[in-house]
């Protein structure tokens, strides 16, 4: 008979077992008699022999071992009928479980698709990025080409694919629109192990100069410009005015570093950059070959840049090369984050178990008598033990239940929340580890609130138990809930605490002095007409005009080009001196260095601290002159009294340049990230002093910088329309300067926003616990309290009786939750840019908020014990 | 019913004696009480309450099986029997109780030949 067969026929075996005994019995009885002792005491010993029947019976029953599974069955069916009988206590258990388990999956939720589950690719684990690294400014540099190619050739352990960032405009097959593309080496896909969804994959004769241009293409282009998309297979496509063969469209679903929808092979183009060692630009994914261990990859990488650095000691003397899985690159930053809200979000469950638990462990002790009865029939503890964790496990699978469905509705919203735009989005889903996870907390939170009413089965004192009745109240139970409430007080001290440091932390940031006036100031990239580019003098003059006819544009009271704009993404940092660089792998000092046009300052009010801004007079021809700003002068020279000195900028002229100007510092890094970033100065040379041969480039990066007299957002479609051209030029990637600012503190505010919400959801899940912990104690204690009023105590004494128990546990709680807010400080400002140091006014503040609600949560209950009628609260005993 | 001083039943063994009484043949609950009692001569005291939880125990361990059978005198009752599972386990439980015994009664031996040589 198997343990299903036995499960089924439950009731047969039961009457079996009756009968059994019952045959033992009279057997028993009858021998008895036989050996002539009277009928009736022959009954009464026999039943005596045997023991309790009771007893026995249950026994035999554990003996069965399919003691558990009837059991659970039969506890099962009793928690759900306990809770029918109590629907209020049953539904707000049920929506505070809900309300945690359902934040804490969507965290979850979130951190499987960003940071677990492994990326899209076939043997992910095999995939890495190397970068450049120099002893003084650490990793994560490019690669120049030259050396990428070398990489490429040697590497023998990994294959190596190159790219870096491309993009133009279409303008044929429909109206022309400006992409975002890349330059890939030909083995690019193939690296990555991406299968072209039509089409083919690059060649490697196609990936050489002078080849037949060829392009690989989004599907999403394929279908704006081609009434099919593989209509576009073998088509030519104008783009940045040359023909380019279709040869390939790629899967929607491929994404790296960024969107882009088309790509074309790196080598077909040779530009000044791609043959200088020091022009580090191009980024490197590799694929270690099978069995090949990441700190062997890396020991070829560290032979082959050593092998470079002796044979190109002028760049690549102390230049290293490090390899790192692609996965780290691909989800950057965001770990910290999410892991950070993950852990808020786990102390909100475990505020919302506590509660939980304090609300069982009152129906418990209100239990204990019939907890006690079940003892005196026969019930084992660890049965009794077993049937609490039932209920709460009941409890707690069904929360989990409601909060799984709360958090697959939730997860669109908080992803779409998420400032910018959260890596691997298209990631995040329910799955079924996101089921087990939820089953796991739901289990696990069952288990803890479940525990303490298991506890307090009792085992000894059965009879004072059964006579008492829940009207008693045991020390250890009132020790319990009060260290219930001190856990809570503590737990929510510490998210508090922590939304109120986030909360200075960004009011701080957010009254910090960008360096400029950001208001009224648009920026936008602009795609000049690809038949203007090119000779120098063609591409300067298409500039010249974009500028002018900006200039004049209704509404606009200023406008310059710029490559840089201020806290964008898109920088370009070199090396500066003031003795002249004979070898730029030695130099130490590195600055931000943007070309601007004339009216630059003018446009974003960027204050000129000594000599001049750039005129028209700085051309090419007149001497070149560069402006740096005060952190520059400071450094360099010790003074920003330092018109008409020096400096030897590489990246602008080979000989010195003039400082003609000094300016005040701009934010560049983010009002968070400036004063952690690695550079800190910054210089300015005029746009029109940039050499012809780098001409071209600069083309692909320059934006407009506009001051308006209005809304700027509202210029931003007249502008378009205005800078058109012949429309094949374009206005992208528009942005307010406000927009801008607020973008890089967009993290902090959404932590805050977030930290805000956990913090008011603890306060109020721990203002229920206290009140419902408070109202339980003291309608305890009502005799008590009847005793001191008949003795003449009055209203007030007995709630400050009452407020004196409440104030112990919240300073205490207060107390443990400062140690717990004081390393949550520190986490935080390891993890979160531009944290400020936690500050004893927003622990006081913090220490205000909790005191007061707690106290008013607690004051309720007090206030109604005060009300106590002494004649009928001593009636009661 | 003046009694001998009885010594309680060694833990597990009580096990061992049921499957030694049910190897003689089928045989039901209330039997293997009085054979217990008068086997062990009144020395050992099997509480009859705990007789058949051990019962129900084999069985569900399937060394013992039962059947409902008639008695002499016309009653049903369930008699126990042994699987083949349950004689190796007599088997091995009986040799090992055997070895006990042996080590335990050498190492008192031992002891008390000591003991009479001082």
């Amino acid at each position: 008979m198997n343990w299903l067969a036995r499960l089924t026929r439950r009731n047969k075996l039961e009457h079996q077992l009756d009968k059994e005994l019952l045959f033992h019995i009279e057997q028993h009885e009858q021998d008895l008699i036989a050996r002539g002792v009277p009928p009736e005491e022959a009954h009464r010993r026999a039943r005596l022999a045997l023991g309790g029947p009771e007893q026995v019976k249950e026994k035999c029953r554990d003996a069965r071992g399919t003691r558990w599974l009837e059991d659970l069955a039969q506890d099962t069916r009793y928690a759900l009928r306990t809770f029918r009988q109590k629907p209020a206590f049953a539904v707000i258990a049920l929506l505070i479980l809900a309300l945690g388990i359902g934040a804490t999956t969507v965290m979850f939720t979130v951190i499987n698709g960003v940071l677990l589950k492994p990326l899209e690719f076939p043997n992910p684990d095999q995939l890495m990025t190397l970068h450049g690294s120099t002893k003084d400014f650490g990793e994560f540099w490019g690669f120049s080409a030259p050396d990428a190619d070398d990489v490429e050739k040697d590497a023998h352990s990994f294959v190596a694919a190159a790219w870096t960032y491309g993009g133009g405009t279409i303008s044929n097959h429909g109206e022309p629109e400006y992409i975002l593309g890349r330059q890939v080496t030909a083995n690019f896909f193939s690296t990555l192990g991406v299968p072209m969804r039509e089409g083919r994959d690059f060649r490697p004769e196609e990936d050489k100069f002078g080849a037949a241009p060829v392009a690989i293409i989004s599907s999403a282009v394929a279908r704006r410009h081609f009434t099919q998309t593989s209509n576009a297979i073998g088509a030519t496509l104008v783009f940045e005015g040359k023909s380019y063969t279709i040869v390939g469209i790629f899967p929607a679903t491929f994404r790296l570093a960024g969107n882009a929808d088309i790509f074309t092979p790196i080598h077909q183009l040779s530009d000044h950059r791609t043959q200088r060692r020091e022009a580090r630009f191009i980024h490197v994914i590799a694929r270690r070959n099978a069995k090949v261990t990441p700190a062997e990859a890396q020991a070829e990488l560290d032979t082959i840049a050593g092998r470079l650095g002796r044979q190109y000691p002028a760049t690549n003397a102390d230049l290293g090369m490090i390899a790192r899985a692609l996965r780290q690159e691909i989800v950057g930053g965001v770990g910290s984050t999410l892991w950070l809200l993950l852990v808020a979000v786990a102390l909100v469950l475990l505020i919302a178990c506590v509660n939980v638990a304090s609300l069982m462990l009152a129906r418990a002790v209100s239990r204990e008598r019939e907890l006690a009865m079940r003892v005196a029939l026969g019930a084992g503890l660890g049965r009794l033990v077993r049937q609490c964790l039932t209920e709460s496990a009941v409890l707690g699978i069904a929360g989990g239940a409601l909060g799984v469905t709360l958090a697959a509705i939730g997860v669109g919203p908080f992803v779409a929340l998420w400032p910018g735009s959260l890596p691997r989005a298209d990631e995040i889903h329910v799955d079924w580890r996101i089921l087990l996870f939820a089953v796991g907390v739901s289990l696990f939170s069952g288990l803890i609130f479940g525990l303490a009413p298991a506890l307090r089965v009792p085992v000894k004192n059965l009879e004072h138990a059964l006579r008492l009745g829940g009207r008693s109240i045991a020390g250890s139970s009132r020790r319990l809930h009060s260290v219930f409430v001190v856990a809570e007080i503590a737990l929510a001290f510490v998210l508090l605490a922590s939304a109120g440091m986030l909360g200075r932390t960004l009011l701080k940031l957010s009254s910090l002095d960008p360096g400029l006036n950001t208001h009224n100031l648009l920026t936008a990239r602009f795609a000049l007409s690809p038949a203007s580019l090119t000779t120098p003098a063609q591409m300067r003059a298409a500039w010249q005009s974009v500028l002018d006819q900006t200039k004049t544009f209704p509404g606009v009271q200023a406008a310059a080009l710029a490559d840089i704009i201020p806290m964008r993404e898109g920088e370009n940092v070199g090396p500066y001196s003031t003795a002249p660089i004979t070898n730029p792998a030695d130099a130490t000092s590195f600055a931000l260095a943007s070309t601007a046009t004339p009216d630059y300052l003018a446009v974003t009010k960027i204050p000129l601290r000594a000599g001049r801004f750039f005129t028209n007079d700085d051309k090419l021809g007149s001497a070149s002159v560069v402006v740096i700003d005060e952190n520059l002068a400071r450094h360099a020279f010790g003074t920003t009294n330092v018109v008409g000195r020096r400096l030897y900028v590489p990246y602008v002229d080979v000989a010195a340049s003039v400082i003609v100007g000094v300016v005040g510092h701009v934010r560049h890094w983010g009002l968070a990230g400036d004063d952690q970033s690695r550079v800190q100065d910054q210089i300015y040379y005029p746009f029109a002093q940039v050499p012809d041969h780098l001409i071209r480039f600069f083309s692909t990066v320059m934006s407009l910088a506009v001051r308006t007299n209005g809304d700027p957002a509202a210029m931003i479609e007249p502008l378009r329309k205005e800078l058109r051209g012949g429309g094949d030029q374009a206005l992208y990637d528009e942005a307010t300067m406000d927009q801008l600012v607020a973008a890089s503190l967009d993290s902090q505010r959404f932590l805050l926003l977030l930290f805000g919400i956990f913090a008011g959801l603890a306060l109020l899940l721990a203002c229920i616990g206290i009140y419902g912990v408070l109202s339980y104690l003291t309608s305890q204690r009502v005799p008590e309290i009847g005793v001191r009023m008949a003795l003449g105590a009055t209203t007030r004494e007995v709630v400050r009786l009452v407020l004196r128990q409440s104030l112990a546990m919240i300073g205490i709680g207060i107390g443990a939750g400062l140690l717990g807010a004081i390393a949550a400080a520190r986490l935080l400002h390891r993890l979160v840019e531009g944290m400020q140091p936690a500050e004893p006014l927003t622990f006081a503040a913090m220490i205000a908020i909790l005191f007061a609600t707690a106290l008013l949560a607690s004051y309720i209950p007090a206030r109604r014990a005060s009300h106590t009628n002494p004649v009928e609260a001593l009636r009661q005993d | 019913m003046p009694t001998p001083q009885k010594s309680d039943l060694p833990q597990g063994t009580l096990d061992l004696l049921i499957l030694k009484i049910v190897n003689l043949g089928p045989v039901h609950g209330y039997a293997i009480a009085q054979r217990l009692e008068q086997v062990s001569r009144g020395v050992v005291q099997a509480p009859e309450g705990s007789l058949y939880p051990a019962l129900h125990r084999l069985e569900n361990r399937a060394l013992l099986a039962a059947d409902w059978k008639q008695t002499d005198t016309g009653r049903e009752a369930k008699f126990y029997r042994l699987t083949r599972k349950g004689r190796a386990a007599l088997a091995s439980e009986e040799a090992s109780w055997n070895r006990l015994t042996e080590a335990v009664s050498l190492i008192l031996g031992l002891a008390n030949a000591e003991g009479d040589a001082k």
